[in-house]
């Protein structure tokens, strides 16, 4: 593994294209790792685990790892497992969505204003955790 | 006689770490919502890779395109290894090379300046689904 892909947080996001809760899900990964927490958080493409991905596997192996949802099925949370690592924190999108009514998401290729908004925030409340592993890591 | 009309079903891959697999992703729905949409049907690769027997069904039984953001080709080498061969696999870096278009930089918020790249790729996953379409009416 590159040395800068140590003491990392890994962000998968399940990225459904048939639901705006993927693109959600999707957004908000893309959003700690370019804007909240860059340079901390990598992403990395879930199909590529599967595809048993060298690179991916050892990136996964040596840093803890938060899956995002967009539905209860838990596609990436369930495809981290398969692969024999323990998530560090599982969570689905429409949590964040309950907790701010206001901001409805939509659409499936690209998110309206309000989902953007909404990936914002959940990326920013999940900065908690980020750092919190990524702090446990150092140790 | 029954006459049997078959939708292709569209595989993209999730690419949340690149570019490609952004272009790859809102192509393949503007196939679906815009292009072709009586002829085509979604299918959601993180759900069809962590196990759902209906996605996985379809593909055995429909034609499916791949489109990949990437040389990895992980939603190809996934619906070959999970279900069966896809009828056409498509690479988006091809694509934009044959039809001059430049590639994005950007990983979300498309807009504008991946317009030519956005269409370019669409246009041609609809050349492929009408392709699949003819080879299944002379079959």
């Amino acid at each position: 593994m590159d040395k800068n892909q140590k003491n990392k947080v890994v962000v998968l996001a399940c990225s459904g294209i048939g639901k705006t809760y993927g693109a959600l899900a999707r957004d908000t990964a893309q959003e700690l790792a370019e804007c909240v927490r860059p340079g901390t958080v990598i992403l990395t493409c879930l199909a590529r685990l599967v595809m048993d991905d060298p690179e991916a596997r050892l990136i996964l192996s040596g840093n803890p790892v938060i899956t995002i949802d967009g539905c209860p099925r838990d596609c990436a949370k369930r495809t981290v497992e398969s692969t024999g690592k323990k998530v560090a924190e599982a969570c689905q999108v429409v949590r964040f969505y309950a907790a701010h009514k206001d901001l409805k998401p939509e659409g499936l290729a690209q998110l309206n204003e309000a989902g953007r908004k909404l990936a914002r925030i959940a990326a920013e409340e999940l900065a908690a955790t980020v750092d919190k592993l990524a702090a446990e890591s150092d140790r | 006689m029954k006459i049997e009309f078959k939708k292709v079903g569209l595989i993209s891959c999730s690419g949340e770490e690149l570019p490609g697999g952004t272009l790859s992703r809102i192509a393949c729905r503007r196939v679906l919502d815009e292009y072709k949409p009586s002829e085509t049907v979604t299918i959601c690769l993180p759900l069809f890779i962590a196990g759902g027997e209906e996605e996985r069904t379809f593909a055995a039984n429909h034609p499916t395109v791949t489109i990949d953001g990437c040389e990895k080709l992980c939603a190809a080498k996934a619906t070959e290894k999970l279900s069966a061969k896809p009828r056409k696999a498509l690479l988006v870096p091809e694509i934009l090379k044959k039809r001059r278009a430049s590639p994005p930089k950007k990983l979300r918020c498309f807009g504008p300046d991946e317009e030519d790249a956005v269409r370019a790729v669409a246009l041609e996953i609809a050349e492929a689904v009408e392709e699949v379409l003819k080879e299944e009416k002379d079959r």
